[in-house]
């Protein structure tokens, strides 16, 4: 007897019992199940929930290993051990077994803990709720640990990881049905519970936190940290070290490339929506263009705070930050995204315009992709309800011009009136 | 001249197995049947008891709520069985045919001085009147509501389906006969859809509206036509027929006779010879499905299409609407990482490792297998890249889920019947009950507001 009868007679056998779904969410990843249409179509299109879901994360798997290369380069490289590389993408000294490694060890227990404590509570709510598990979690619980610093604490994270899931998703009922990116609600929950571990220039490089204050003490300001503090002089980053991601940052959302390529992926195979990556770009760049603009108009003097980052190159501000990952990782979730295609242009360029625009003014703390993407998922269900508005309007337009033809039951109620 | 009409969104399902365009006569079935299923939302009251003996034509029930409309026999036998479910409620009418065949002689009213409430009562009276449906509700039309306009599909686009062109060869005199008749019911028009390529028996007749339509899938349906021509609104109603009926129509226009037969497609992987026979409604499926030959033993046997079909077995009947009758393989088993594998053998609108883009044209042998789980809706986008009427499908699935009657009622639920949600069914990445949703929802807004 195979495998797959052993696993199919278990099943048979055990389908009453309360743990029966997590046995089910696991022996649906090994076989597609042997359910068969009733009624309503015959036949299925080949596409499921697991299908897409893993999609995104095949997607995602470069950003995390290029993570943690970078993890190991960051490191030695403030500690001043290695040089910086020059030689474009492929450079020898940043794809090194020593850079590797220190990355695997740091960034490999992130996401263990995240896709533990998440998956954990999904399995525990979906044997309360005795419904199957969905595979939303599969996504987040990899978005999660490329949107966070290296050295933050398991504790934290594990912490905002059950916080997100449960009152991110699970209290509105799960997959499907949340109203804010649960991986953003995690990150949200650290940022504002722990924010010396979210901000400053300390936690983007391993190390850094561990040093500070002692005669080794090395720093890893981002380069946003940079421009908001006005210190464009010491940064020292290339445009090519932003595009390719030899920066400090959190774990996955450095390298432009692997994101721009990430997101052709998911947009040639039609499963994030380009609607939204193009018009967050569009976005991003107006509100970019504006800012430019006002410095050369000389609207704002140079010993302004904000001065540093309204003056940066309008389309630079793609390469930095978590702008990019967000727009083409965070932003494309279809659940607490818009759901029309007219929404989705308003709801991706407001979220690239926000991003650029909380970015500026807001220099104590200058990232605000996260903010703006919480923002619009909470007016997204409003954008949406404009939309179909204008669809119901047209009808009720139509309605005007309608032919109706009364009804001979009608008639006799006519002549009933007008004998009264 | 006609009109031109172009779809854009849609996907056309390619299937091995399509129908041969030959007719074999299927062999005489001894005992037909009537499913009551096939009459949505109608409740009958028998005219005729067990073991009585019914010539063709002659009416086995009434609607209780319209006791003009009669529902006839489709041939002279025995009323042997009537099939009860739960509470008694009528399920199936079995008739053990005679012999020889004795059909009532109906009187035919004038076409040249009958009004239209003639031509209503003799539909009614004689057994043609199911045959024209309406929307809203998707129901057999209520003879008291004057349409605005008449609407026939004379193109096919859904997968394995009966070529209308095919089977309606040489049946312009009764489609002529149905359409003048037809035309005395509605001040409107009565708009007819031919595809562009191909000789439709439709472009000569008189009378009619004539509209050239093409694109994929779903361009065939009624219901993407009457959207694109003339939408139905809060309080109109329309009337669709199929060419089929029509032909029906006409012939018991023609000759007073109510003769049952039609000519329908076996087709599908599962046959052998997949090609057309002339049987009767109501026939054993078995009758020609043996005559073509099985490539196995369990399969899935559709009264109509892949679609929009009916499950049925092997002792199963033609159903009364239906000029298809399908067999695909069943697909109850496991497939060993099947949600991650490359997929080159099935059909798929995105491009996640699924293949089915490169070779638009391949022709797949489907299986009835689900390809995953039930979930709740996550993906957005997908639908309306094959749903080409001017209504939000996902909004609307979701307004019939939570029984909201205002917003089914403003996004456009009376425009549409269930099998308009077909194909945004059979994509649909959280496997959810499109055309169940939309049917239950037309009952709810019937039962409420109709």
């Amino acid at each position: 007897m195979g495998l797959k009868e052993k696993l199919h007679t278990f099943r048979v056998k055990n389908q009453d019992k309360k743990w029966f779904p997590v046995f089910s969410g696991f022996h649906t990843f090994l076989f597609t199940p042997n359910e068969t249409t009733h009624n309503g179509t015959h036949i299925k299109g080949a596409d499921d929930l697991k299908r897409t879901m893993n999609t995104v994360v095949m997607s995602l798997v470069p950003c995390l290993i290029f993570g943690m290369f970078n993890t190991g380069y960051q490191h030695y490289l403030a500690l001043g051990e290695i040089e910086p590389v020059a030689n474009g993408f492929f450079s020898a000294g940043f794809w090194t077994m020593d850079n590797f490694l220190l990355g695997l060890w740091k960034v490999l227990p992130l996401v263990i803990v995240s896709y533990g404590v998440g998956l954990a509570i999904e399995f525990l709510f979906c044997v309360i709720k005795k419904h199957e598990i969905e595979e939303g979690y599969l996504v987040t619980g990899m978005l999660v640990p490329l949107i966070v610093p290296v050295d933050l604490p398991l504790w934290m994270l594990a912490v905002a990881v059950a916080f997100g899931v449960v009152i991110g998703k699970e209290v509105f009922g799960g997959t499907g049905m949340n109203i804010l990116n649960p991986a953003l609600t995690i990150r949200a929950f650290l940022f504002f519970a722990y924010p010396t571990w979210m901000s400053g220039d300390k936690v983007w490089v391993h190390g850094a936190v561990d040093t500070a204050g002692t005669a080794d003490a090395i720093s890893g300001e981002t380069v946003l940290g940079f421009l908001a503090q006005g210190r464009t002089a010491e940064m020292g980053y290339s445009l090519s070290d932003m595009f390719l991601g030899f920066i400090p940052g959190s774990i996955g959302e450095t390298s432009t490339l692997l994101i721009l390529l990430g997101g052709l992926f998911l947009v040639f195979s039609k499963i994030a929506s380009w609607r939204i990556m193009l018009s967050a770009v569009i976005g991003a760049l107006a509100m970019g263009l504006i800012f430019n603009g006002i410095v050369e108009a000389g609207w704002i003097p140079e010993y302004s705070k904000f001065y540093t980052l309204m003056s940066f190159e309008y389309w630079q501000h793609l390469l930095v930050g978590g702008l990019a990952f967000g727009i083409v990782f965070m932003a494309t979730d279809p659940v607490t995204g818009s759901q029309t295609n007219q929404g989705k242009w308003i709801y991706g360029f407001l979220i690239g315009f926000l991003s650029v625009m909380i970015r500026v003014f807001n220099p104590g703390y200058p990232e605000g992709v996260f903010l703006a993407i919480l923002l619009m998922n909470v007016f997204a269900p409003t954008i949406d309800h404009y939309v179909v508005r204008g669809n119901i309007k047209k009808r009720m337009k139509r309605l005007k011009t309608a032919t109706i033809y009364p009804k001979p039951s009608d008639e006799v109620d006519a002549l009933k009136t007008e004998t009264a | 001249m006609s009109k031109d009409i172009r779809i854009k969104k849609g996907l056309n399902i390619n299937l091995v197995g399509a129908a041969e365009q030959t007719t074999s006569k299927a062999v005489l079935s001894n005992v037909y049947a009537l499913n009551l299923d096939d009459f949505h939302g109608i409740t009958p009251k028998m005219l005729v008891k067990q073991g009585e003996e019914v010539k063709a034509g002659e009416p086995l029930f009434y609607n209780k709520n319209k006791e003009e409309m009669h529902f006839v026999s489709p041939v002279s036998g025995e009323l042997v069985e009537i099939v009860r479910g739960a509470r008694r409620r009528i399920l199936t009418l079995k008739i053990l045919a005679d012999k020889n065949q004795e059909y009532v002689q109906n009187k035919v009213p004038d076409m040249d001085t009958a009004d239209a409430l003639a031509i209503k009562s003799f539909l009614l009276q004689c057994g043609g009147w199911p045959f024209i449906k309406q929307r809203p509700f998707d129901v057999i039309a209520d003879p008291d509501v004057t349409p605005k306009a008449i609407f026939v599909s004379g193109y096919t686009t859904a997968p394995l389906a009966a070529d209308v062109n095919y089977v309606l060869k040489d049946k312009e005199q009764e489609l002529q006969m149905a359409i003048t008749a037809l035309g005395k019911l509605t001040p409107g028009k009565i708009h007819v859809t031919i595809g562009k390529s191909g000789r439709s028996p439709f472009s000569d007749l008189n009378g009619i509206e004539l509209h050239e339509i093409s694109g994929p899938h779903p361009a065939g349906l009624v219901g993407t036509q009457i959207n694109r021509i003339d939408p139905v609104n809060k309080g109109e109603v329309v009337w669709t027929i199929s060419p089929q009926d029509l032909v029906m129509l006409g012939e018991l226009l023609l000759t007073g006779k109510f003769n049952a037969e039609r000519t329908i497609a076996l087709a599908g992987s599962i046959i052998k010879s997949p090609k057309y026979y002339t049987t009767k409604i109501g026939a054993e499926i078995s009758t020609f499905l043996y005559a073509s030959g099985v490539n196995e033993d369990r399969f899935r046997l559709i009264n109509g299409d892949v679609l929009t079909g009916r499950k049925t077995n092997t002792e199963g009947y033609l159903g009364f609407y239906n000029n298809t009758v399908t067999a695909i393989p069943e697909g109850d088993d496991y497939e060993f990482f099947g949600w991650n594998k490359p997929v080159f053998n099935k059909i798929s609108t995105t491009r996640a490792l699924t293949f089915s883009w490169l070779q638009p044209k391949k022709k797949y042998d489907l299986n009835t297998n689900t390809n995953g789980e039930h979930r709740a809706f996550v993906v957005t986008g997908q639908y309306e890249e094959v749903f080409p009427l001017d209504i939000y499908p996902m909004q609307l699935l979701k307004a019939c889920m939570v029984k909201d009657l205002d917003e089914m009622e403003q996004l456009g639920l009376y425009e549409v019947a269930p099998e308009d949600f077909a194909l945004t069914e059979f994509i649909c990445i959280s496997k959810q009950p499109h055309q169940q949703i939309i049917r239950e929802g037309l009952d709810l807004l019937q039962k409420e507001l109709g």
